[in-house]
């Protein structure tokens, strides 16, 4: 019991759906995310993809549908309940802590190994000094896997873009969840960048992460990919291997619009 | 010798911040020896008073990003509390001050579950309306709290047999309270639970992404900062030994509110500067009587325009790059 891995499946739904006041967001959407895979989810503007990843972290409640995550039932679970069970998300649009020094904002990764005890916090008691010496070595180790050292001291605010993204990165992978999100981790950078950010996602699948990757740059969803799933318009149209997928005519449609109508 | 050395070194650097404590205090602890005159000295006990709520509110305001404008309210409970439990009921003042604040510490639960709910302007005016409330009933509630013309008689601080009494006595007792509200205040935004805080002031959504209890962070240290301005008011009621409803109204929270601000948005030792500044500031322009408000507000108002991260953040900010300057002058590496 408890160990829904064994058969290698650390994340699935079924019958996703949710509505924004009628227009359906998301449609009894499916997907088993493969432990230790990564699991692309792609689609065009407005397929649904970021409510999909707002479903699983708690932000947005489904309004049917199950989300099955280590044999635990996710639907109903407040976000900070879902993260420390184990899994890990980046945004979209980054949403880092600005005033926070870079060390900090990793830290706050592993919020949910921290400590709630107002008590041990007010008398910094032996245990919890001995706690964070290890959390900052945990946090210090993950920037330097992220090639952010340097920069420890920094606030978050200032860093250059493609630095935020590796924080967020950093972040997220700091507390070695179990499943971790990523909404368009490589957006808005240039190709050395991209490069860069594909290398780290194979680096952390080759140490034993599950992912769900959400992405545009199909360049990079080819070649990190094991498994795609395609939405449009809330509903999953298509799902294989990147090459199964790169060749079925309904993405190609969903994609380009209909040949025939543009033509 | 060597080994001697750095291990006392690494002790200083481990303990860097509570030696910083004690520094302080033996620093402080020589005031009632150099200060013969006890008006300046009563001075300094209400600083120590107004400490203890800042650090409580900066806590709150400086580090989980929230707004209070109701903590006289809770300085009002605490300081009713404790002068109605001494002088009704005869319980020792150490017992009052521990009911009191557990007391002010449901009711702060109580509030804080619905209004914290809400940000900016609506959590304004939710604690906002909270302080007029409980002004009206401490004007309002004669045979209890004695109507406008409060309450008298509180006996002096004391346990054990001792009473804290004359100014001197109680420099030691509020300012001994002052510098444990700091170092417990210091100790807690060097946890998680302080990291938790600060992350959700800065994005919600984000820390909960991270695993922390948004909503719970938000009432506990609401809660917390309420305790703080209780534990305060208690010991303002016996060291005034009188008290009327005027000290705990709405402006008294904007006064707090100003305090925070001045020393700075979560810096805690800015709180110390910041009800320093605002508690002395009218005894220094006493001369100037007449025009004594408008000035007042105008060095406030230019103080939030100079140095808009606080006194303290400003002053270091501004001494460390003239250093930077001159060594950069002198060729010599930074």
């Amino acid at each position: 019991m408890g160990t829904a891995t064994s058969n290698g499946i650390t994340l699935r739904t079924s019958g996703l759906t949710k509505h924004f006041g009628g227009l359906p967001a998301l449609h009894d959407v499916g997907l088993s995310a493969e432990t230790g895979k990564v699991t692309a989810v792609i689609g065009p503007n407005g397929a649904g993809k970021t409510t999909f990843i707002n479903c699983l972290t708690g932000v947005l409640r489904p309004d049917r549908g199950s989300m099955v995550f280590d044999g635990r039932e996710l639907s109903g679970l407040p976000p900070h309940r879902i993260a420390r069970l184990g899994i890990a998300r980046t945004f979209q649009n980054l949403r880092l802590f600005p005033e926070l020094s870079v060390l900090d904002n990793v830290l706050c990764g592993l919020s949910g190994m921290a400590g709630d005890s107002l008590l041990e916090a007010f008398f910094r008691t032996p245990s919890l000094r001995h706690r964070e010496r290890l959390l900052k070595l945990t946090a210090l180790e993950a920037l330097d896997n992220f090639d952010l050292s340097a920069k420890a001291d920094w606030p978050a605010g200032v860093l250059a873009y493609g630095d935020k993204k590796r924080l967020e990165l950093a972040r997220a992978f700091v507390s070695k969840p179990k499943l971790v999100l990523l909404d368009e981790p490589v957006a808005g950078l240039n190709p050395d960048e991209t490069e860069r950010v594909g290398a780290l996602i194979r680096q952390m699948q080759r140490s034993g992460a599950t992912l769900i990757l959400v992405e545009h740059d199909m360049d990079l969803v080819m070649s990190v990919s094991d498994h795609v799933i395609v939405l449009d318009g809330g509903r999953r149209i298509a799902d294989g291997s990147p090459e199964d997928v790169r060749r079925n005519p309904l993405v190609l449609e969903a994609y380009l619009g209909k040949i025939s109508l543009t033509a | 010798m060597n080994a001697r050395a750095s291990a006392t070194a690494s002790f200083v650097m481990r303990h860097r911040t509570g030696l910083t404590v004690v520094a302080f205090s033996l620093a402080l602890a020589p005031a009632p020896l150099l200060l013969a005159n006890p008006w300046k000295l009563g001075i300094l006990n209400l600083v120590a008073l107004h400490a203890v709520v800042v650090l409580g509110l900066n806590l709150f305001i400086g580090y989980a990003g929230q707004i209070s404008l109701g903590h006289a309210a809770f300085f009002g409970l605490g300081a009713y509390g404790s002068a109605i439990l001494t002088t009704t009921y005869g319980i020792p003042p150490v017992a009052a001050l521990v009911i009191t604040a557990a007391g002010v510490a449901l009711t702060a639960l109580a509030i804080g579950v619905p209004t914290l709910r809400l940000s900016g302007h609506y959590l304004a005016m939710a604690t906002l309306g909270f302080n007029i409330v409980v002004h009206n009933i401490l004007v309002q509630w004669d045979q209890v709290t004695g109507g406008p013309s409060g309450l008298t008689g509180v006996p002096p601080f004391g346990m054990i047999g001792c009473a804290f009494q004359g100014e001197t006595q109680q420099f030691y007792l509020l300012w001994g309270a002052a510098m444990i509200g700091l170092t417990l205040s210091l100790n807690l935004v060097r946890s998680g639970v302080g990291r938790g805080l600060a992350a959700l002031a800065q994005d919600e959504v984000s820390a909960a992404a991270m695993g922390v209890n948004v909503q719970h962070g938000k009432i506990a240290v609401f809660a917390v900062s309420a305790v703080f301005a209780s534990i305060a008011g208690s010991l303002f009621a016996h060291y005034m030994g009188t008290i009327t409803p005027d000290t705990f109204g709405i402006f008294a929270s904007i006064d707090f509110v100003i305090m925070v601000v001045i020393g700075g948005l979560g810096s805690l030792w800015g709180s110390l500067a910041g009800a320093a500044f605002v508690t002395m500031l009218p005894y220094l322009l006493g001369p100037l009587e007449d025009s004594k408000d408008i000035i007042h507000g105008l060095i406030v108002v230019t103080i939030l325009l100079v140095f808009p991260r606080g006194l303290l953040a400003d002053l270091f900010a501004m001494a460390k790059a003239r250093l930077t300057h001159r060594r950069a002058a002198l060729g010599r590496p930074a």
